[in-house]
């Protein structure tokens, strides 16, 4: 475990698990998904935000069922465009936690403009992509990130389209937080979405979460107990020794762009941290100042009114 | 200044009196490229009109080219109620030869064209007309130095139409110094130059005043000018929003620009996203944190909004949605104007999907019915879709200034806590929404979706939820309904026929309904504001004319039925409802609907009350 500032806990009681839990997951048994939402509610436990600035949203697919388990606001819009939604929840109200939640289809497929576009501008928000290379929902269509030979119902002889490199769309998309986890590891999981939940921007976590019924063994490659590597990032201390010159520096983009061109099943961790770039948020609440200073804080009616003076 | 081969303003003999000939209303039309300023000059015009509580309503075409490309921009000012920009001009302003060749028709007999001698050689057997020549590039280019090179011709063209028609110096150089106000010094200088020029050049004979408009009366609020997108962006800012999403797309794009700017003025924010679907999500985004938001577009970006539109019919999620109409499908002609979005706005997106349409009539009603639209969207939780069109969006009317006191509507998002009996979706009253931050008295925190659901936000498949959510989003919009007043019905209240129109038709069929009324015929005008759903008793006053004639700019389809008429037929199964369609990207004429109308009824003259001669025209003065 890192050692992640967390704000301090909210007047009343503190979360529990008993309160974040809402339905009962439709998930099929034995879905690396569990797990996701398992850690999810450990992170929320240690955030301790109030209970109602929490919103969980989602798309559509397996994955983006998770807000009806959490009990909290949110909600479950249409395929492959929560971001932009969730982009005009944090930027319409600042005082809320955002985190949205959906899968490689939803975030790469049908979404991918907007993931994109989202990672530019830079909201306060966290995105926590499940990704199980395959359409599970609609029982087994390949995906962006069905890696090339996967047998598929669309794909019957084997998929051959190139794959998406999710953590090279993300660097290169200029999202300011970037980590991998595996949906096995939940004591990684939850490190790597506290992290992102205290990011001051648009953070994404992708997570490695295995469709046991469409694409069995997927991510064993990265799961020791079915004889894989699971290799963690180890990140700078900045503590000058010689083995810290080795280590992983999450603001050295250039190194990021590496760690996610290894090949399979690659590293798990922070790839990449900016913490300089400004949020959109921020941006846009300095416009809104700025422009409040250049009108002298006139009221609403006071600058409609002069608007129309000027019309006459 | 005039060249000998050109023909000179009139002789003072062909003045029948010698007083200044007075003018109820005068059409003026501006012809040149895109690039020479002729809307700031019609816009210059309107304001006085506006200033001068005279009305004024104008017409412009936008070239879709960057820049270049012909260009008019028409004016009409006067006493008097004004309602269209006038099917023909009494001056026509020619800056080129293609702008006179284009237009040269559009001049009622009598008129006058003014045409620029450098560019333009009129056609010296056309007698229908009086041709002045004016050297408008080199005159201008004389009076303000070598350097603007014909910069400054639209301002010249300004002086020399204040000084025929007698207008206000005063208000029209304050106008000018407004507009060009925080510029260089030497632009005002160089506009004056121009103005004062084109002012003092020497045609006697060509002059003209406008009859005064009946003083306001005590207490009136005072007349403002402009354009129906920006009226629209204002209405807008004043139902209460502050915050929105969109992309740009002529017409639609001003209104974003406009609220881009202004809404961070009142703490708001407006985004400019990558695509139209991702401006409807971040819009519903910001509607969901409780926020009064809008998206806009203009047709085909509608069209990729309509998934998240359904969405926020099944969510019950308020919003606002504004489509400049243009002419399509596709690409189509986007500068043109078309009402071909009707059955799009009203049946788009997929499943059952009832949501509310409103049309503005004219630039006022824009700022109208943009606050309407925050006020249904609200109490109503529901997607709301302002069907404006180009004519509307870019022509320039005058009217009262709105009291705005009265008018503001709340800004602040509803968080407070929810007792325990908080359903988000109760079937038994309307969905209000508890935005993020509202402290749930449950304990259990609401769900908003797009699946079906029961009241409390839980999925489900159950065949009689779905049965009663469907009910439940379907009626709330009757209850709607039956709160609406019914339309204003203008003429005779039964009769031979009932024109029925929707948004920039209002001002052409109104005068058509004057002309048929003068030629004896019994006739009524409505003009529908609420287009879905509709206001109680249409049925009845449809029954009491012998025909209800839609007049509408849209294909009359493969049955023969505009849109709203196909809506009317559908609703009312009344065979008497008929439609008057047309496509070819313009507004309507007042003579285009008389005529029609006038053959349906058999009357021997169709061209009723059609003045054919231009008020400036010298023997229509006797």
């Amino acid at each position: 475990m890192s050692t992640v500032a967390v704000p301090p806990p909210a007047p009343g009681a503190p979360l529990t698990k008993k309160a974040l839990t809402a339905d009962h997951p439709t998930w099929c048994p034995g879905c690396g998904d569990f797990a996701v939402l398992a850690s999810f509610y450990k992170v929320l436990e240690k955030l301790n935000y109030p209970q109602e600035k929490i919103v969980t949203f989602a798309g559509i697919g397996c994955s983006s069922r998770f807000p009806y388990f959490v009990n909290t606001h949110g909600g479950h819009y249409i395929h492959g465009r929560s971001l932009p939604f969730a982009a005009g929840i944090s930027l319409g109200r600042d005082d809320l936690h955002v985190f949205v939640f959906g899968g490689d289809g939803d975030g790469f497929s049908i979404g991918g403009n907007h993931l994109v576009h989202t990672a530019r501008k830079n909201p306060r928000l966290t995105y926590v992509i499940m990704d199980n290379s395959v359409y599970g929902l609609t029982k087994k269509q390949t995906s962006p990130t069905s890696p090339i030979g996967f047998k598929s119902k669309t794909d019957p002889w084997g998929a051959f389209d190139q794959p998406i490199n999710p953590m090279r769309t993300l660097l290169n998309s200029g999202a300011t937080f970037v980590a991998r986890s595996h949906a096995t590891q939940v004591n990684h999981m939850v490190d790597m979405m506290l992290r992102a939940a205290n990011h001051d921007g648009f953070s994404v976590v992708e997570i490695l979460s295995e469709c046991v019924e469409f694409f069995e063994g997927a991510f064993d490659g990265a799961n020791p107990r079915k004889g894989g590597a699971w290799q963690t990032i180890d990140l700078k201390k900045n503590d000058g020794t010689p083995e810290d010159a080795l280590r992983h520096d999450p603001t050295d983009e250039i190194a990021a762009f590496k760690l996610a061109s290894e090949s399979w099943p690659g590293k798990f961790g922070v790839f990449y941290e900016n913490k300089t770039r400004p949020t959109k948020n921020a941006l846009e609440q300095k416009l809104i100042a700025n422009t409040r200073e250049k009108t002298k804080n006139a009221s609403d009616l006071e600058l409609l009114s002069k608007t129309f003076a000027r019309m006459r | 200044m005039v060249s000998p081969s050109t023909p000179g303003p009139l002789d003072a003999s062909q003045r029948l009196s010698g007083e200044t000939p007075s003018v109820p209303d005068v059409v003026i039309r501006l012809a040149g490229n895109s690039q020479d300023g002729i809307q700031a000059v019609g816009g210059f015009l309107a304001r006085l009109a506006g200033r001068s509580d005279q009305e004024v309503m104008t017409y412009m075409t936008i070239p879709s080219t960057i820049s270049g490309g012909p260009s008019i921009f028409q004016v009409r000012m006067g006493s008097g109620e004004i309602l269209s920009s006038g099917d023909r001009a009494d001056v026509l302003v020619a800056f080129y030869q293609h702008s006179y060749e284009s237009h040269r028709a559009s001049l009622r007999p009598g008129g006058v064209l003014l045409y620029d001698t450098d560019h333009v050689t009129p056609n010296p057997d056309d007698k229908e007309i009086t041709a002045v020549g004016i050297p408008m590039t080199s005159a201008t280019v004389e009076a303000v130095g070598g350097s603007t090179k014909e910069k400054g011709k639209n301002i010249y063209v300004l002086g020399l139409l204040t000084r025929m028609f007698d207008l206000d110096v005063p208000k029209l150089t304050q106008l000018i110094k407004e507009r060009f106000a925080g510029k260089n010094e030497d632009i005002v200088r160089n506009a004056m130059l121009a103005f004062d020029a084109g002012y003092a050049y020497p045609a006697e004979n060509l002059r003209y005043r406008l009859d005064k408009a009946a003083a306001p009366a005590a207490g009136a609020r005072p007349q403002v000018t402009t354009d129906g997108n920006t009226a629209l962006a204002y209405g807008l800012i004043a139902a209460g929003v502050r915050h929105g999403a969109a992309y740009p797309i002529t017409p639609w794009s001003s209104i974003m620009e406009t609220l881009r700017v202004e809404l961070p003025k009142y703490g708001g924010i407006f985004v400019q996203c990558e695509d139209e679907i991702a401006a409807a999500s971040t819009a519903l985004g910001f509607a969901y944190g409780g926020h009064l938001s809008i998206t806009g577009s203009s047709g085909p970006g509608l069209s990729l909004k309509m998934e998240a539109l359904g969405w926020a019919t099944m969510a019950e999620m308020p919003l606002i949605v504004v489509n400049i109409q243009r002419g399509g499908p596709s690409t189509g002609m986007p500068t043109n104007i078309e009402q071909s979005d009707l059955m799009q706005a009203i049946y788009g997106s997929h499943g059952d999907c009832p949501r509310v349409v409103l049309a503005p009539k004219n630039v006022e009603d824009c700022f109208y019915l943009a606050i309407e639209a925050g006020r249904i969207a609200r109490e109503y939780s529901t997607p709301v879709i302002i069907l404006s069109d180009q004519a509307i969006a870019t022509r320039i009317e005058a009217f009262p200034e709105p009291e705005l006191a009265k008018l503001m509507g709340p800004t602040k998002p509803d968080v407070r806590p929810r007792d325990a009996s908080f359903k988000p979706y109760p079937l038994d009253q309307a969905t209000h929404h508890a935005p993020p931050g509202s402290v749930m008295g449950s304990g259990k925190y609401p769900t908003v979706t797009g699946l079906e659901h029961d009241e409390l936000g839980h999925p489900t498949a159950n065949p009689g939820l779905h049965m009663k959510m469907t009910a439940k989003r379907r009626d709330k919009l009757k209850k709607l309904a039956s709160t609406l007043p019914a339309p204003e019905l203008a003429g005779d209240q039964s009769g031979d026929v009932l024109l029925v129109g929707w948004g920039c038709t209002y001002g052409p069929i109104r005068e058509a309904m004057g002309r048929l009324r003068g030629a004896g015929a019994k006739v009524g005008h409505m003009q529908l504001r609420h287009i879905h759903p509709l206001a109680p008793g249409l049925a009845e006053t449809f029954a009491r004319y012998k025909h209800i004639i839609v007049v509408e700019i849209n294909d009359e389809g493969l049955y023969g039925y505009g849109q709203l008429t196909t809506l009317l037929r559908g609703c009312f199964c009344n065979p008497a409802i008929e439609s008057i369609t047309k496509t070819d990207g313009l507004t309507y004429k007042v003579s285009e609907i008389v005529e029609r109308v006038a053959k349906k009824l058999g009357l021997a003259d169709t061209t009723v009350g059609m003045r054919k001669q231009s008020v400036l025209s010298i023997p229509a003065r006797s």
